[in-house]
């Protein structure tokens, strides 16, 4: 298991080099000139040679290559043109929004699609399968940023003035503001250091910011922010996952054991959850690790319908402003995190299913 | 006597066709529910594709001011559901700029079907070639075209696609090409698959045996019997590129107004929605039926081609 893991582990570097090279490759290729972009058009070749002196975009390019990993290595994206900032500090105060975003989004997705799968699956062809089956099959076909559109023009406008009304954009209302949990700890940071940006991180996901601080009214603002933009990225997982519960299902209780262990008296609910959803849960990991990627793209659209401040958002406004190192660091974390995933699920077949022997 | 034995022969060759590849399969997607729903809804959409000049009741990009009394973003109007007489007839409303949203529809299913037929196209040759080249060669050019692959998987496919569509440009036609690189890697791994088990059969030894060369085997002998996957892959593909080629343009990167493209106009209308819905609903739910149909027809295809699959 271990030198599986090692081996898995040292198999995916070929394929985080070559997406440092595709990011390089593609944030210099985007045409047009940054001191330009940046600086307006009236920028004077003087003003532009200072301008890429400084940005380093006056070495060539193999160098600008080296420069670019030796500082990755190192956990320094450079400065954002744009914002004359850090992107790790902009990276760690975009990336909660968009952390919660999508794990609240992903867990809808399990806990609802998984449920509806296995009924779909256990009742086949009963008017539960086929409504499920409609719904999922409707709900993968749905652009995420129309059904977002109808969402918030449904419950912000239709619902006006009921107790239904959801705020259809923004993490929190104006004017409520929410405690660091480590301020209310007594913990101290100094603005700047590493302390601070690490727990500043996670207090910036105000769900679980407000659980730690126990500001019940803070914890209901921003949860009711996060209902739509979640339930609009959450539909196609959710879909897909669904879809892939029932056929996963409906393969496994078709087997000889399911028969024996209903032959041999077991509870119905004792069949279906232990002999067969166990066995069944294989496919159901690996598209649940597939759907990360979704959620990723699907934030780019949910986080500009919503106005959420999250990475996904970002990375769009910093490509169409030729942003390069935040275009670089964020497609490399949002690529390194994919990997990631994908790794932990090919490492959880071994758990999910002992007969795999990961050698 | 002869005519009994030509009868027969008759026979068994009408038997003989059809259980034919071909008509096994096509009976078997005929008694597929969701490839029934799914093709019926396509074949009405390419109908309306080819007849939208007579179905609209407008030129698409026609600018409507002065040549109506209507405002714009006017709500829809239907005679027959108690709109008034006197006022001009817009079953979908008018848009921004005064056009009928209908007529801007139904042109869109052209250019939705374009977009989508036109870079799963594009993604298939590109894929298969690759993926047969690396599946039959193997070794270091396997391992390298494969590689390359790995890295485009590894990014979202929207993403990359955003980015690729940033360095050629804005507009339609690089939208459909950075769609196409990044379906290029789903095709591929479907190819190579096929093509690695292929390669394995008798068949394929008989005819190296029978003196075939390499083009000869791969593209005679192989390529033919790896396709079924490919069709199922690229109907499904198919429904994707639609959604996300109105992803694009619904960020304004790929088709270019005044273009009727479905993106196109739910992203320009988008601010709207609280003041004009129909600008955005109209649009967004002829993709969702759009790629809905694709996606019936795939799955139904997926159990017709592939029996293990069959419930």
């Amino acid at each position: 298991m271990t030198q599986y893991t090692i081996r898995r582990i040292l198999y995916s570097i070929p394929v985080l080099i070559g997406i440092l090279i595709v990011t390089f490759v593609i944030a210099r290729s985007i045409p047009g000139d940054p001191c330009k972009a940046m600086l307006g058009e009236k920028a004077t070749a003087e003003v532009c040679a200072r301008f890429n002196k400084e940005q380093g975009l006056d070495k060539p390019i193999p160098v600008q290559f080296w420069i670019y990993m030796k500082d990755i290595a190192r956990g320094d994206f450079g400065e954002s043109i744009r914002y004359s900032r850090p992107v790790t500090i902009i990276l760690i105060e975009r990336l909660p929004t968009t952390i919660e975003l999508g794990l609240i989004a992903l867990v809808l997705a399990v806990l609802i699609g998984i449920p509806l799968g296995v009924v779909s699956a256990v009742r086949r062809n009963s008017i539960i399968d086929v409504i499920t089956m409609l719904i999922a099959n409707v709900g993968v076909s749905m652009p995420v940023y129309w059904l977002g559109l109808m969402l918030s023009y449904v419950f912000a406008l239709v619902f006006l003035d009921t107790p239904l009304w959801l705020p259809p954009s923004g993490r929190l209302t104006a004017g409520i503001i929410p405690t660091p949990f480590y301020e209310q700890f007594g913990w101290q940071a100094v603005e700047g250091t590493f302390r601070y940006h690490f727990l500043e991180f996670f207090s910036n996901m105000y769900i679980l910011n407000s659980l730690l601080t126990r500001e019940w009214d803070v914890l209901w603002d921003a949860a009711r922010h996060l209902v739509l933009p979640s339930l609009a990225l959450s539909t196609i997982p959710l879909s897909i996952i669904a879809r892939m519960t029932r056929s996963s299902m409906l393969e496994v209780l078709r087997q000889d054991y399911i028969r024996t262990a209903r032959a041999k008296g077991l509870r119905e609910w004792l069949v279906i959850l232990k002999h067969a959803f166990r066995n069944a849960l294989l496919p159901i990991t690996t598209i649940i690790g597939l759907q990360l990627g979704r959620l990723f793209a699907g934030a780019v659209l949910t986080e500009s319908i919503f106005g959420l401040a999250g990475v996904g958002r970002m990375l769009f406004e910093a490509i169409t402003a030729r942003d390069f190192p935040i275009v670089q660091a964020f497609t490399v974390v949002i690529a390194v995190g994919y990997v990631a995933a994908n790794l932990l699920v090919d490492l959880s077949y071994a758990f999910i299913d002992p007969r795999i022997k990961l050698d | 006597m002869s005519t009994e034995l030509n009868e027969l022969q008759q026979k068994t060759q009408r038997d003989y066709r059809s259980n034919s590849l071909f008509w096994v399969t096509l009976r078997s997607i005929v008694r597929q529910r969701s490839a029934i729903i799914g093709g019926s809804i396509l074949i009405f959409l390419v109908l309306v594709a080819i007849f939208a000049p007579v179905i609209a009741p407008y030129d698409p990009e026609e600018v409507l001011i002065g040549k109506e009394d209507i405002r714009k973003r006017e709500s829809p109007c239907i005679h027959l559901l108690g709109c008034p007489e006197d006022q001009p007839q817009h079953i979908l409303g008018v848009d921004g700029n005064v056009r009928d949203v209908f007529s801007r529809v139904i042109f869109g299913t052209r250019v939705s079907l374009f977009i989508g037929f036109s870079t799963v196209g594009f993604a298939i040759i590109v894929g298969t070639l690759l993926g047969a080249i690396g599946g039959y060669v193997g070794g270091w050019v396997d391992n390298l075209i494969m590689r390359v692959m790995d890295v485009l998987l590894a990014f979202p496919s929207l993403l990359l696609a955003i980015a690729i569509v940033t360095v050629l440009g804005r507009g339609l036609q690089n939208a459909l090409l950075a769609i196409a690189i990044v379906s290029i890697p789903r095709y591929a791994r479907v190819i190579r698959g096929s093509v690695l088990s292929i390669k394995e059969q008798e068949f394929v030894s008989a005819s190296r045996a029978l003196g075939g060369g390499n083009l000869h085997i791969l593209f005679r002998r192989i390529l033919p019997n790896a396709i079924p996957p490919l069709i199922v892959q690229g109907t499904l593909g198919i429904g994707a590129a639609i959604l996300e080629a109105a992803a694009l343009s619904f960020l304004g990167l790929g088709a270019q107004p005044p273009t009727p493209e479905w993106g196109t106009m739910l992203g320009s209308e988008r601010n709207q929605v609280f003041t004009a819905p129909h600008l955005v609903f109209y649009p967004g739910l002829a993709i969702m039926i759009t790629v809905l149909a694709f996606n019936l027809l795939g799955d139904g295809l997926r159990d017709a081609i592939d029996p293990r699959l069959k419930e």
